[in-house]
């Protein structure tokens, strides 16, 4: 059913009885085209993309718990596209584009919200570093602003201006960012995904592969039975060792935690999305009212989806230097997403090696603003073999070629990006 | 999460500074050098990791941890610790 004021009307006078699923919970078939391991954001949209612009529809999309109840209901819900490489921004932004469109495209309130991204600047090597970056996202289309002091506080007044370590000189403001609405975005997907004929299969763990005889992927093996496919791709970031390890493949990632925060609602206080990278903490106001936040990753190998305290402390004192009017507001929750950390950064969209075995994982602490290209490109590489044009940065191979995506510099070294 | 020092005794982990998995071991020459510096294991269960107590003793040790409930089973120092 396309929704619209005339469906709504009509559900209206029947007293909102006769809605429908928004999508169907198929148990597996024997078989498909392709099969998708994980019902997130990025299986759900790599499906519907295949779908829609590559016209392959026997999909089935296979999802241990339920749909979105992994990193897809943990993130922080921003979206961007302010990156720095050449490798990064055209992909970013091509996501951007999309966000900008998906309400419409997929007939469903995501809750796009644009309400700009602010980077806050506290010296002139750090002024300068913005200044890069702005004008390589102004050569990618996306949009950048370089503001004074007195330009952020036009749109942030409540700023502590005068911190004495992290005096606030400016800030880098992308005032195409925003949020985005993370459970909607994963049922939107779904929704058009099995509106086009995916096949969306909860509760069914992928414990193994098929292969064939000369060591190909000939599917997958799960707790409802095997399932045959031609192809198989993960989208199991935070999991990605786990799943790519049952085809013994040893890759650059590691698992770590992202811890994130929610105040009690409040009335409008926070205007758009704000970012204090020197002290590790960013925050935005949800549209309940209550403050999300988060900060930096824990920094140790974990898949407990439950971080420690020093973090904690870490952020909440990130967030009161530099904005000390949220001090009185109470923690109302704070939870844990394992992360992919990858050893440059970003992500890897590829082939595996191992034929009919396809990779899109490393997502890092930014997988959800990268959802609907994610899905695009992985959709891309599925159905053509090849990258899409924004993610040849993303080959696997990088490692070895030496063409490492490290957008902060940091090198081999997961817990420092 | 807290870590028994060999040297200084039970400490928080903020004291620590995170290296990662303690199994791989530097190769000699250039065969393997790729995996050694960016392939991982990256295992749900117990690991053997090295940490350095940057704000202690400034040791680096050798924890067995479990990935799964941060739980500690082992700490010694890394230096003639098994690789």
């Amino acid at each position: 059913m396309r929704y619209s004021i005339f469906t709504l009307a009509k559900n209206a006078i029947s007293g909102h009885r006769n809605w429908k699923p928004q999508w169907r919970d198929t148990p597996p078939k024997d078989g498909y085209d392709i099969v998708l391991v994980g019902g997130g954001g990025h299986g759900l949209a790599t499906a519907y993309y295949l779908a829609s612009r590559f016209g392959i529809t026997n999909i089935a999309v296979v999802e241990r718990g339920w749909i979105g109840g992994g990193n897809a209901g943990r993130n922080t819900t921003i979206i961007r596209s302010n990156y720095l490489h050449h490798g990064n921004e055209a992909f970013y932004e091509l996501s951007m584009k999309l966000w900008e469109g998906l309400e419409q495209e997929l007939n469903y309130n995501v809750m796009v919200s644009q309400r700009g991204v602010l980077n806050l600047y506290h010296s002139d090597a750090q002024r300068d570093a913005f200044a890069r970056r702005g004008n390589a996202m102004i050569m990618h289309g996306a949009g950048a602003e370089l503001l004074d002091s007195d330009g952020v506080r036009r749109l942030a007044p409540f700023l502590d201006f005068k911190n004495a370590r992290f005096p606030i000189e400016g800030g880098l403001y992308h005032a195409r960012g925003g949020t985005a609405r993370h459970d909607a975005v994963v049922w939107g997907y779904a929704r058009a995904a099995s509106g086009l004929g995916v096949d969306i299969v909860q509760n069914c763990e992928v414990t193994g592969f098929l292969r064939d005889a000369g060591g190909a992927v000939t599917g997958v093996k799960t707790n409802r039975g095997s399932i045959a496919a031609d192809k198989v791709g993960m989208c199991v970031a935070g999991n990605t060792s786990i799943v790519a390890g049952l085809a013994r493949l040893r890759l650059p990632i590691e698992s770590h935690v992202l811890q994130a925060f929610v105040t009690e609602g409040l009335k409008p206080v926070i205007p758009r999305v704000i970012t204090f990278g020197a002290g590790h903490f960013y925050v935005s106001q949800s549209d309940k009212g209550g403050l999300v936040f988060g900060g930096d990753i824990d920094g140790y190998n974990t898949y407990a989806q439950r971080g420690n305290m020093p973090v904690v402390e870490d952020v909440c004192q990130g967030g009161m230097a530099i904005m000390p009017m949220i001090g009185k507001a109470r923690v109302l929750r704070s939870w844990g997403g394992t992360v992919d950390m990858s050893m440059d950064g970003s992500p890897i969209i590829d082939a595996t090696g191992i034929d009919g075995l396809y990779l899109n994982g490393g997502w890092c602490y930014g997988g959800f603003k990268a959802t609907p290209a994610s899905g695009l490109a992985f959709a891309h590489l599925l159905a053509t073999q090849r990258s899409h044009d924004t993610a040849t940065g993303f080959r696997l191979d990088r490692f070895e070629r030496g063409a490492m995506l490290d957008e902060k510099g940091m090198g081999a070294q997961p817990n420092l990006h | 999460m807290r870590i028994v020092c060999p040297y200084c005794g039970e400490r928080d982990a903020e004291e620590f500074v995170y290296r990662g998995d303690a199994s791989p071991v530097r190769p000699e020459g250039e065969d393997g050098m790729l995996d050694y510096v960016y392939s991982r294991e990256n295992l749900a269960g117990r690991i053997r990791e090295h940490w350095y107590h940057a704000s202690g003793c400034r040791n680096w040790i050798v924890v067995e941890r479990d990935t799964r409930t941060h739980e500690i089973f082992d700490v010694v120092l890394a230096k003639g610790a098994a690789s």
